[in-house]
């Protein structure tokens, strides 16, 4: 039996013309809440799906939980949330988070509890399409939480929200991770590094950092995540400039 | 497949069904509408034309109707990555295909029950056959428009496609089904083609309930073509449905 959650190797994507991920290796070990860090486009929502088993992928070993990405056998052990919120605009919070439990053979007194999660039990009857921006992604959060997976890959859940709401997820977060379950969190958000265990920092593709942000600060002398991010960048800049002269 | 969770998928599909109260009244009163406009139309005609084209036309509507219904509702899904997300669970896509075909199914009862009450009753509409037989064809019907509208989603990336489908896919059967001209009077060519097209035995089928008293014996083989076309076309979009996309 493996202790990590996820292992890939060599893993390359491309999507339409663009090479999204040409040659990934990374290794996320179980029980952790790990920080999937970068910009925009650099391929993180790429990974994600990847190791979710929805990604058409060119070449390379998605492992996850000890079997193939997307192998049947993982779609009770796997819980993902996309980036945009994909519930039923027309159904109340409540019967959005019902059809998911019983699609994922969830017992129905987990759902009043997904709700209550992420702070939505007075609006549980409530249309999700009246819902505010926040709400619904917290909704759709819910769908994900019912079937308390034993990996959460979560495409950047917190984007948006107000800083309370967000300190609340990560709470959440933090206490699926401390309950055993691995918990991938994807976000452009810099400052949520130091809710993480570990960070893994994604650039154009590549991995430029996979180490705790204690370890990041460390290696780099910088202050804080995003000037250690920086730095990361320049030094793999600088790398590149001296590869090609 | 697993029965709960195609049941669970019905059921979702209703409920969203039921907070669009002008879906519902569209799909029920709109076939009243059109059976009323035509046989208005034919008030005073000197020969019985209502009588002999109404019950083709009650096959009809349920099959266009559901059809774009339901093209659209599965675009829906497809758009709002709710698709994608539901194929990241234990979720058949065979539980999708028939989640849709039952809530539609159930959908298209009602439709038909209260458009050949209608058309029976109100308009009298007088046919040699039971009038019972008019509402399991019409809900057969349906259930083709319903299983040629996921398909065609399949095929479809914006809603104006998925909606320009129905004339691109059904008014060819339509002009081809034997309302227009009598199926063996068609043109070499056409008559093959009409031969082919699923349309044309549902309003067959109802024409033979038209003619015969006892029409049964001449339904059933027709039913059961319209049935292979309902597999045959879940099975088809179920193929469009991918876990994994690029």
């Amino acid at each position: 039996m493996t202790n990590n959650a996820v292992e890939i190797t060599n893993l390359r994507v491309i999507r339409g013309k663009r090479v999204v991920l040409p040659g990934l290796d990374v290794t996320i070990p179980a029980g952790q809440l790990v920080g999937l860090l970068g910009p925009s486009g650099g391929g993180k929502s790429t990974l994600m799906r990847a190791i979710v088993g929805v990604q058409v992928v060119e070449s390379g070993t998605v492992t996850v939980l000890g079997e193939p990405a997307g192998n049947p056998s993982l779609r009770h052990r796997v819980g993902y949330l996309t980036q945009a919120p994909s519930v039923y605009a027309d159904l109340s919070i409540r019967d959005n988070v019902a059809y998911f439990a019983s699609v994922l053979c969830a017992p129905a007194s987990a759902v009043d509890a997904a709700i209550a999660d992420v702070d939505l039990t007075d609006h549980a009857s409530a249309l999700v399409g009246n819902l505010s921006g926040g709400q619904w992604s917290r909704a759709s959060l819910a769908c994900t939480l019912v079937g308390s997976p034993e990996l959460l890959v979560l495409d950047e859940p917190t984007v948006g929200l107000d800083p309370v709401l967000r300190r609340d997820l990560w709470a959440i977060f933090r206490r699926l991770a401390a309950s055993g379950r691995t918990v991938i969190v994807s976000s452009h958000v810099m400052d949520e590094a130091t809710r993480c265990d570990r960070l893994l920092l994604i650039r154009e593709g590549h991995l430029l950092a996979d180490s705790s942000l204690a370890d990041l600060l460390a290696d780099t002398g910088a202050a804080d995540a995003e000037e250690a991010f920086l730095t990361l960048i320049d030094r793999a800049n600088a790398a590149g400039e001296g590869s090609a002269a | 497949m697993n029965a709960r969770i195609t049941l669970a998928t019905a059921g979702r599909i209703l409920r969203q069904l039921k907070s669009d109260h002008r879906t519902i009244a569209l799909l029920i009163v709109v076939p009243c509408v059109l059976v009323g406009l035509l046989a208005w139309i034919y008030n005073d005609s000197p020969v019985p034309v209502f009588d002999r084209v109404g019950a083709a036309l009650l096959g009809v509507f349920p099959a266009v109707v559901m059809f774009v219904v339901t093209s659209v509702a599965t675009l829906r899904e497809r758009t709002s990555g709710t698709l994608e997300r539901l194929l990241t669970t234990p979720l058949g896509k065979g539980d999708f295909m028939f989640g849709y075909a039952l809530a539609f199914g159930v959908m298209a009862i009602i439709q038909a029950v209260v458009a050949t009450t209608f058309a029976v009753f109100v308009c009298g509409l007088d046919i040699a056959g039971p009038s019972w037989l008019l509402v399991v064809v019409a809900l057969l019907d349906a259930l083709l428009g319903t299983a040629l509208g996921l398909l065609a989603s399949g095929f479809a990336r914006t809603e104006f496609q998925a909606v320009q489908f129905m004339p691109a896919f059904i008014l060819p059967q339509f002009l081809l089904c034997g309302l227009l001209a009598p199926r063996s009077e068609l043109p070499g060519g056409l008559k093959e083609l009409s031969d082919v097209l699923p349309l044309s035995y549902a309003v067959d089928a109802m024409q033979e309930i038209t003619r015969n008293a006892d029409p049964l014996p001449l339904v059933w083989p027709e039913l059961v073509i319209v049935s292979g076309f309902i597999v045959g076309s879940l099975v088809l979009g179920s193929l469009t449905l991918r876990r994994r996309t690029p």
